[in-house]
């Protein structure tokens, strides 16, 4: 009788476990679905058309056309951009939360620091682009007070904001902030008692940045910089919003693929699109290796 | 051991340079609309713009429907993964960060081959789908900053006990869920709303392409046919950054950081 009881209830639970994991899988298909629709399938898509001709035919041709002069310089100025503002982002960035962490500043300086990167590193897309078109642009404010007063005319030296440097040099405004945001919590890690035990030892600031701590922050400092490009790369706004579409980079590109078919071939526009997802899942991927091997340090 | 605090004051000098300039700059720029003489004219004629009030209030409208859309999704999905799927959790992370990796760009195109009025869901063919394409479009964007804030609310309530207590007492799920979840992780969704917000309001790209009148092509269409008007606009996008960064640090100084 009381092991029909026991029985019973054992059944009751399994029951109701197996209810439980059901209602579980069920609670979770909406999201896997949703992903599925509109991230997954959507880009499946492209990367199939990508390898197939306009009848359907399996072909490696679109991928080889990506090297066709006008398509291999959009990627490559795409890249030269996006590794400019990433290593100024990364250096310049360094140095500053290497100030509000560790350079002995006021207290408040840091939590000052922190919410402003966290503003100005969303802070993008076009009215970034404005912003700087009031700063440095032709009547721009700063290019207006250099010549008033120091007589410099920052355009005759081949400046323009509406070029390659012009854009890295904007695209700097929300990498720098996000370098600091990202590399705060690694200089945290880096523990007073290191450099004390190398300074015992007879090493000065060069011997510890270099024998110390650069070591253990290299790959978080390297991780972040290819993040930093992976950010770069796939930014559209800010750079359409400075030159409209006189800069040929490969997002812009892409956009008038997209609005108007200018490649003049649907399956190149998809290579195109592949040619993004390789450089921008390679990058990640690189990043999120190099940070699990700077988590090691990071106890 | 004393050290030198000239660099860092250097370091911290500059970035302020570089990082105020623009702002000084912009709004200078955006008082110079009348000749010889300063006004907030520009921000009159913007703010008086009736496409400004239509294009702002339909990214508002846009930036809510992602966030209760992405809440919905993203609680229910967060809350099972932790509590008895925890197998799944690889994958679901993994989806999480793909938006990360894949250019926005590159996910509205597959949207427009896809969802176009000649297949099988044609999504685009009529206004009011148009309208939802693009709110699915920004939940996939916000998803990886949303996940990450429920993730870590979730981490600091004791889901189980309060699963456990809440079926002793005779709940449902969708009990459990919208009276005993929902309610302990409001502040974790508010900080990710507020990310959202911010993300949603001036996005350009996937409206732009999706032909919707957001504020971000709006934007677009000032920037390439005024002078003074994209200055203001670019001092008021400010301004609506800074407030949900403001937001976020006011609700996460709650109970979310006195219990860490």
């Amino acid at each position: 009788m009381a092991q029909q009881a026991q029985l019973q209830s054992d059944r009751a639970v399994a029951r109701l476990r197996l209810g439980q994991t059901g209602w579980a899988l069920l609670g979770v298909t909406p999201f896997l679905v949703f992903a599925l629709m509109f991230l997954i399938l959507p880009t499946m898509y492209l990367i199939v058309g990508a390898f197939r001709d306009a009848d359907g035919n399996l072909t490696f041709n679109n991928l080889v056309d990506l090297f066709q002069p006008s398509i291999r310089s959009a990627y490559w100025i795409s890249i030269k951009v996006s590794l400019a503002s990433a290593i100024g982002g990364a250096v310049i960035g360094f140095f500053l939360a290497y100030a509000g962490v560790m350079g002995g500043l006021p207290n408040w300086l840091r939590p000052t620091l922190m919410t402003f990167c966290g503003v100005a590193s969303n802070f993008a897309g076009l009215p970034l682009a404005f912003a700087f078109l009031a700063t440095l642009g032709r009547t721009g404010l700063v290019t207006v007070l250099l010549v008033k007063y120091l007589d410099f005319n920052i355009y005759s030296t081949g400046f323009n904001l509406l070029s390659f440097w012009g854009l890295a040099l904007t695209y700097l405004y929300f990498q720098i902030p996000l370098m600091v945001l990202i590399l705060a919590p690694a200089l945290d890690g880096l523990k007073r008692e290191w450099r004390e035990a190398s300074a015992i030892l007879g090493a000065n600031s060069f011997h510890y940045w270099r024998y110390v701590a650069l070591p253990i922050l290299w790959p978080s400092l390297l991780g972040t910089t290819i993040l930093l490009f992976a950010n770069a790369f796939g930014a559209i706004a800010t750079a359409y919003g400075l030159t409209g579409s006189s800069l040929n980079i490969v997002t812009i590109l892409l956009y008038a693929q997209i609005r108007g078919d200018v490649l003049h071939n649907q399956n190149l526009g998809y290579a195109l699109a592949l040619g993004m997802i390789l450089i921008t899942g390679f990058s990640n991927a690189a990043y999120i290796w190099l940070r699990s091997r700077s988590e090691r340090w990071m106890r | 051991m004393k050290q030198s605090r000239f660099g860092p004051w250097l370091a911290i000098a500059i970035g302020t340079l570089y990082f105020v300039l623009p702002l000084i700059a912009t709004f200078e720029f955006s008082l110079r609309l009348r000749r010889g003489e300063y006004s907030f004219d520009a921000y009159a004629i913007v703010l008086g713009d009736p496409r400004f009030q239509a294009s702002f209030l339909y990214s508002t409208v846009q930036a809510v429907a992602t966030i209760i859309v992405g809440a919905l999704l993203i609680v229910p999905t967060a809350y099972f993964i932790r509590l008895r799927l925890p197998r799944l959790r690889p994958i679901v992370e993994f989806i999480t960060l793909l938006p990360l990796v894949i250019p926005a760009i590159v996910i509205v195109f597959g949207y427009l081959r896809l969802y176009n009025s000649s297949s099988w869901i044609p999504l685009t063919a009529t206004t009011r789908t148009s309208d939802l394409l693009l709110t699915f479009s920004y939940v996939v964007l916000a998803l990886p900053y949303m996940y990450r804030a429920v993730d870590t609310g979730l981490r600091a309530i004791d889901v189980r006990t309060l699963t456990e207590a809440a079926e002793n007492l005779g709940a449902g799920w969708t009990t459990i869920m919208f009276k005993v979840i929902f309610p302990n992780v409001k502040v974790a969704i508010l900080s990710g709303a507020f990310l959202t917000f911010a993300i949603v309001i001036g996005e350009f790209t996937m409206a732009s392409l999706l032909d919707r009148p957001a504020f971000g092509p709006y934007l677009q269409l000032i920037g390439a046919n005024r002078a003074y008007e994209p200055s203001a606009l670019a001092i008021i996008a400010f301004i609506v950054t800074w407030a949900c960064m403001g937001l976020i640090q006011l609700f996460g100084r709650g109970p979310a950081t006195a219990k860490r």
